[in-house]
C-alpha cells in the first residue's frame, strides 16, 4: 500500500469510527464538516476544474435549503425520495437560469454577474413571504427515508444522519473523480487549460460550461438539502455572499485542482473556526475569531501556493531538498 | 475524390476592425494536395483571415465554402467538425497533459458520444486510435507519454500539428508553423508537412521563405490586406509589384 492510498483508508476509517467517541458535540460539528465538503466540492468542480470562478454558490445551497422547509407538509413528515430530487432540481433549475445568462461572459464579469444572481435568491428570501422573512423558518417535521414501510436511516438521530452523510460525501466524491476521468470531464479540462483551442478542435464549449455549472449547482443543492435536515431551520443568511465566500475560502486553503482539496478545506475552514471561536483557548478575543480565521488563511495561502492538499508534496521536496 | 479538388474556397473577404480594413477583397482557394502558401510583412492581414477562415473571427462580408457549402455562418467548432483544422502561432497544448492525452482530446470532438460520463477517457477506443494516428502523422511516437509541457520547442509544434491531425480534418491552416525552430527543427517540420501534402489542402503562413518557396505549390501575397499576387513560386519570385513591396525588403 502506498501512502497514498494508506492515508486515504486511514482518513475513510477515522471518519466511520468517530461517532463511536466523539460525542454529542463531536459528532455534530463532523456532520456539518461533511455537509460543507459536499458544498466546496461543488464549487471546486467550477473553479479548480472548469476555470469559471462563481461567486454565486451560496444560492444553489440556500435554494435545496429553503425547498426542504417548504415543500414539507405542516402535518406529515416528507420522503426523502421525493423531497431530495425535488430540492436538489429546485437548485438545478435555478443553476440552468443562472448558468445560461452568466456563462456567456468572462473573468471579473463572471464573477459579479454570478453574484448578481445569487443576491436576487437572498433579496427573495429575505424580503418576500415566500422566504419568511430573516427570521427564517423552521422545519416542522425530519423527512423520513424508508422503503417498503421499513425504516432504512432514522435522520433525526445524530448518528445515523451522520452515516447518512458520510455515505453521501463519498458517493459525491466518487462520481465526481468518476466524471473528472471521462470524457467529459477531460474536455472540461481542456476548456479550462484553453477554451479557444477546445473550440478549434471542434468542441461547442457554451454546452459543455452549461452542464458541469447546472451539475455544480445540483452539487450545492445535496449540501443544501442536507443542512436544512441537519439544522431544521434556514433563514436568508445561507444564501448570502459569505456563504460563497466561505465556499471559495476552502478551496483555496485546501488547494485547487483536486477535489481532496476542496474536502480538506472544508474540514480544515470549519476546525480553524471552531478553534477560534472557542473562549476557552481564547477568551475575549473569541468574539473576533472572523481575524483569527482570516490571518490563518493569508498565512497558508503564502506558505502553502498548493493548499493543504500540496502539503505532502511540499514535504518530500523539503526532505530530499533541504535547501 | 481528385487530387486537385478545391476543397476550401473564399470569395471577397473583407474585414474591418474599427476603422481599419485588416482584409480587404481577398479571395482565396485552397486544392487538396496543395500546398498554398500565404506570405505578408506583419500586420498585412495574414492571422486574420486565416481566423475568417476557420470561423473564430466573423467576416464583415464576403463568403466560405467548405467542400461546396456555405460556411460562412457557421461558428468555428462546427465547421472544425466538419473537417476544417487549425493550429496556431503560439503553441496552444495542454502542457500538463501527456502527448498522447493530448491529441486524444482533439480526436475526441467528432466522438459520436462527447458526453459520455462514467467510464474514462483514456479507455475510449475510437479517440485513442485517431489520437496515436495523428501523433505517429506527425513523428511523435517516441515521446507519447510525456508531459506536453516537458518537450522541446520544435516537439511542441509538431504536437501543434497532430492535435490538428487527430480531427481528421481535410483543410490544415498552420498558422506560422516554423516560428522560432532552428535549422534542423526546421527541416524536420518540412518534410512532415510534404507528407501531409497527399489527403490535405494546406494552408501555410509563414515568414521563412527559404521555407515557403521549397514547399509551397502556390502563393499568395498579401499588403495592407490585399492580394497583390497569386501565382505559383516562380512567377511569385519574378512578379515586380512583389519584389518592391515584400522581398526586396526583406532581402
Amino acid at each position: 500500500m502506498n501512502p497514498r492510498h494508506a492515508a486515504w483508508a486511514a482518513a475513510i476509517l477515522a471518519l466511520a469510527l468517530f461517532p463511536l467517541f466523539g460525542g454529542k458535540f463531536g459528532v455534530d460539528l463532523v456532520t456539518k464538516m461533511m455537509v460543507f465538503a459536499i458544498f466546496a466540492l461543488s464549487l471546486e468542480l467550477l473553479v479548480g476544474q472548469v476555470g469559471l470562478v462563481c461567486f454565486g454558490q451560496a444560492a444553489f445551497f440556500g435554494i435545496a435549503a429553503y425547498a426542504v422547509v417548504r415543500l414539507t407538509p405542516q402535518d406529515a413528515p416528507a420522503s426523502i425520495w421525493w423531497l431530495a430530487p425535488a430540492a436538489v432540481g429546485a437548485s438545478a433549475l435555478y443553476a440552468l437560469f443562472m448558468g445560461s445568462l452568466s456563462i456567456r461572459t468572462r473573468g471579473v464579469y463572471f464573477i459579479m454577474v454570478t453574484l448578481a444572481f445569487s443576491q436576487m435568491a437572498y433579496y427573495v428570501a429575505h424580503d418576500t413571504p415566500l422566504g419568511g422573512g430573516t427570521d427564517g423558518i423552521y422545519l416542522n417535521l425530519v423527512p423520513t427515508f424508508t422503503l417498503g414501510g421499513v425504516v432504512l436511516v432514522d435522520l433525526a438521530k445524530a448518528k445515523p444522519f451522520y452515516y447518512f452523510v458520510l455515505a453521501t460525501l463519498a458517493t459525491v466524491f466518487v462520481a465526481l473523480a468518476v466524471l473528472l476521468r471521462s470524457r467529459f470531464g477531460r474536455a472540461l479540462a481542456g476548456i479550462r487549460v484553453n477554451e479557444q483551442r477546445m473550440r478549434a478542435a471542434g468542441f461547442s464549449t457554451y454546452p459543455y460550461k452549461l452542464a458541469a455549472f447546472v451539475i455544480s449547482g445540483m452539487v450545492a443543492g445535496v449540501a443544501g438539502f442536507l443542512f436544512a435536515v441537519k439544522d431544521g431551520f434556514v433563514n436568508p443568511e445561507l444564501m448570502s455572499w459569505h456563504v460563497s465566500g466561505t465556499a471559495l475560502m476552502m478551496i483555496i486553503l485546501g488547494g485547487m485542482g483536486n477535489l481532496q482539496g476542496a474536502v480538506l478545506g472544508a474540514f480544515a475552514f470549519s476546525l480553524l473556526q471552531e478553534l477560534f471561536k472557542s473562549q476557552a483557548i481564547f477568551g475575549d478575543f473569541a468574539r473576533h475569531w472572523h481575524l483569527g480565521v482570516g490571518a490563518s488563511i493569508i498565512l497558508c495561502v503564502a506558505l502553502l501556493p498548493r493548499g493543504l492538499a500540496g502539503l505532502p508534496a511540499l514535504l518530500r521536496r523539503v526532505a530530499r531538498n533541504p535547501e | 475524390m481528385s487530387a486537385h479538388e478545391i476543397v476550401l474556397r473564399a470569395r471577397s473577404i473583407r474585414r474591418r476592425w474599427g476603422g481599419v480594413v485588416a482584409v480587404n477583397d481577398v479571395s482565396i482557394e485552397l486544392a487538396r494536395g496543395e500546398v498554398h502558401a500565404l506570405i505578408g510583412t506583419n500586420g498585412a492581414g495574414k492571422s486574420t483571415l486565416v481566423g475568417v477562415l476557420s470561423g473564430e473571427i466573423e467576416a464583415s462580408s464576403g463568403t466560405v465554402e467548405l467542400h461546396g457549402v456555405d460556411v460562412t455562418r457557421w461558428t468555428q467548432p462546427r465547421r472544425a467538425r466538419a473537417g476544417l483544422g487549425r493550429s496556431y502561432q503560439r503553441s496552444t497544448i495542454f502542457p500538463q497533459f501527456s502527448v498522447l492525452e493530448n491529441c486524444r482530446l482533439a480526436a475526441q470532438a467528432r466522438h459520436q458520444r462527447p458526453w459520455q460520463w462514467w467510464s474514462a477517457a483514456s479507455r475510449c477506443d475510437v479517440s485513442g486510435a485517431a489520437a496515436r494516428q495523428a501523433a505517429s502523422r506527425a513523428g511523435l511516437d517516441g515521446v507519447l507519454d510525456r508531459e506536453a509541457g516537458f518537450l522541446s520547442h520544435g516537439e511542441k509544434r509538431q504536437l501543434e500539428i497532430a492535435m490538428c491531425l487527430a480531427t481528421d480534418p481535410q483543410v490544415l491552416l498552420l498558422d506560422e508553423p516554423l516560428a522560432g525552430m532552428g535549422a534542423e527543427e526546421t527541416g524536420r517540420m518540412l518534410e512532415l508537412l510534404a507528407g501531409l501534402r497527399s489527403g490535405h489542402a494546406i494552408l501555410l503562413v509563414e515568414h521563412d521563405m527559404d521555407a515557403v518557396f521549397r514547399i509551397a505549390d502556390r502563393i499568395t501575397v498579401l499588403v495592407d490586406g490585399a492580394v497583390i499576387a497569386s501565382d505559383g513560386p516562380a512567377a511569385v519570385r519574378a512578379n515586380h509589384e512583389v519584389q518592391t513591396a515584400y522581398l526586396g525588403e526583406a532581402a
